[in-house]
């Protein structure tokens, strides 16, 4: 019963860390349609800024991920100016192009790094939480849990209840009717990629002490996030924030009972399912092509 | 392909050409680059078997999957049976034809964005179970054992030999490849590709066509995999990754998929380029992440569309216009 209500604890917290991520890539895919294979890369240089700025350098971990957020946002800026904009024609481009990106990012990682064993950052927040003498969560992923929450609950609040969100929203919807609308649509996509890039840069921020850094990181993050984006459904958001913490509970118990590659096996494999049985995913609506 | 059937004189002086070039290659190189040359040319048909399947316009992240398929194939076959090179490579076909036969099913049911995704998770779920399964496959450290025979004298493993076999089984899978793409089967899958709805309109099975593409184009690169091992002498799961999938990429979008050819030009070119910088060894996959953007960005008919652009700007006769890279 401990370790059933422990895995469950485990996997909300995961849970909330996936989706900082998987929302990244839906609204990116959503607005631009674009998907965006550098976005595990993007993480990656969260977690190597918190790595430079606060265990380098010996600055505070907050201030470093509002460095990590920004320093995110600007490489998200500049993919959706340089590469995406140009190539929005044609969806595969933009997803060779992000190959590219994924490719430089790694290599500027090592650079920045040394090409040595994975970097650690020691946890800023020490102790653990015991809640009814039984579950033990340690403080730094209680922090992890409560930022991840309170940034999705700021993105729900302005996709739903700004004016910026409700055109983001309809730009999602159809890219066309929205332009006649009069909604600047590449004004839309630079909104998107922004607040993608900045979740990135956030989840990278986060899970920086709780993990190992090197530039090879962000190929699990992808992984995991295609698996969270296609069972929630493509370009629905609360499906991905559902999808994400379903399978971060499903691996989370996979993982304790089989081993975790076995668990990413079978995410894989309810990945394909869901393509073949409910290709929407379990709260997709159809995507206008 | 409007070539076919046009064979001239210069055709003929080219062929011969490239024929001396190929036979007396490996007699110029050291050893290092003969060991090049040979993944050369097994990365050759790796191209050319993954452009068939991007005929129908679908673009699949399995492929790289598939070597590894035929790989292990070959491995397992020589280690157990005791099976040698000329009957490891069909079986290694024909495993990548059959596993691909029975990917179609769940695979084929979707299209673009959904099959990209879709065989990227199908092929990192057969790479997770080689690295799980250790008992069969070896776990990370994969198979050892497997390397090519010594037939009437000759020792298979000395790269010259061996670059001349490769070379011998590469250039007939090129051509049946080849004939399959100018034959009814290849016309059907450029008019899948370019006019869905009109060839399903006339009796046209797409599915079926779609699937022949992918297990065919499995097929060949299972050999290629079987090709690779044997001269390896060992296997794992990490000679399999998306990393290598992406190599693939680059190399047919840089050369062009439009022609049978491109993907050629663009292993060939990139591979003598990517020697040239090895001495830059840490930033050379951010070299390759640049061209393969500039490319995109640039030149998105790839290498093989130079000749035809340069003819255009000289005016030297008009050139046909090629279609846009996706027809969405």
């Amino acid at each position: 019963m401990d370790l059933v209500l422990q895995s469950i604890v485990n996997g909300l917290i995961q849970g909330g860390f996936y989706s900082l991520f998987a929302i990244g890539l839906v609204l990116i895919f959503g607005v631009m349609r674009v998907v965006n294979f550098a976005h595990g890369e993007l993480v990656m240089v969260g977690a190597f800024t918190i790595w430079v700025v606060h265990a380098q350098f010996g600055i505070g971990y907050i201030p470093a991920i509002a460095v990590a957020i920004v320093l995110v946002t600007v490489i998200g800026l500049l993919m959706e100016r340089v590469l995406f904009r140009p190539t929005r024609a044609d969806p595969l481009a933009g997803l060779i192009c992000s190959i590219g990106v994924l490719f430089i990012l790694q290599v500027i990682a090592t650079l920045v790094g040394g090409d040595g064993p994975s970097k650690q950052v020691p946890p800023p927040y020490h102790g653990t939480l015991v809640l009814f003498e039984m579950i033990r969560i340690p403080y730094q992923r209680v922090f992890s849990l409560v930022v991840s929450a309170a940034a999705l609950g700021g993105l729900w609040f302005f996709l739903t209840r700004s004016k910026f969100g409700w055109a983001l929203r309809a730009v999602a919807m159809d890219r066309e009717v929205a332009a006649l609308q009069g909604i600047n649509t590449n004004k839309i996509s630079i909104v998107a990629i922004s607040v993608g890039a900045a979740l990135a840069g956030l989840a990278g921020g986060l899970v920086a002490p709780l993990g190992n850094i090197n530039p090879h990181m962000g190929h699990n993050v992808i992984v995991t996030a295609f698996i969270v984006t296609i069972v929630g459904g493509v370009g629905s958001l609360s499906g991905a924030i559902l999808a994400a913490i379903l399978y971060a509970m499903f691996h989370t118990f996979v993982t304790v009972y089989f081993g975790a590659t076995i668990a990413t096996i079978a995410g894989l494999t309810l990945m394909v399912v869901v393509l073949i049985v409910k290709p929407t995913g379990i709260m997709g609506v159809k995507v206008s092509e | 392909m409007s070539d076919q059937g046009r064979f001239n004189l210069r055709h003929a002086a080219l062929g011969a050409a490239l024929l001396v070039i190929v036979v007396s290659v490996p007699h110029f190189l050291k050893f290092h680059h003969q060991d090049l040359l040979i993944f050369l040319t097994i990365n050759v048909l790796v191209v050319c078997s993954y452009r068939l399947v991007t005929l129908t316009g679908e673009w699949s992240l399995i492929h790289a999957v598939m070597l590894g398929v035929g790989a292990y194939a070959a491995t397992l076959s020589h280690n157990h049976l005791g099976l040698e090179i000329w009957f490891t490579l069909p079986l290694a076909g024909l495993t990548g034809a059959l596993v691909a036969a029975l990917l179609c099913f769940p695979l084929l049911r979707m299209t673009q964005f959904y099959f990209l995704i879709g065989s990227f998770a199908a092929g990192e779920a057969i790479r997770l179970i080689w690295v799980e399964w250790v008992s069969v496959f070896g776990g990370t450290s994969g198979l050892r054992g497997v390397e090519a025979p010594v037939v009437w004298g000759i020792d298979f493993l000395d790269p010259i030999p061996y670059y001349y076999f490769c070379l011998a089984v590469v250039t007939l899978c090129l051509l049946i490849l080849y004939r399959i793409e100018n034959s009814r089967i290849g016309l059907t899958l450029h008019a899948i590709h370019w006019k869905a709805a009109l060839a399903e309109s006339v009796g046209v099975d797409a599915w079926k066509y779609r699937a022949l593409a992918f297990i065919i184009g499995s097929f060949f690169a299972a050999i290629a995999g079987g090709l690779k091992i044997h001269y390896l002498g060992s296997v794992t799961p990490n000679q399999f990754t998306i990393g290598f999938m992406v190599f693939i990429l680059i190399w047919v979008i840089v050369g062009g998929y439009n022609k049978f050819y491109g993907p050629i030009i663009g292993v060939v070119v990139l591979t003598i380029f990517d020697e040239s910088i090895r001495e830059f060894e840490i930033v050379r996959p951010a070299i390759y992440g640049g061209m393969l953007i500039l490319s995109i960005l640039f030149l998105p008919l790839g290498l093989e569309s130079i000749p035809s652009k340069f003819r255009s700007w000289f005016g030297a006769g008009s050139t046909p216009s090629e279609p846009p890279l996706t027809d969405r």
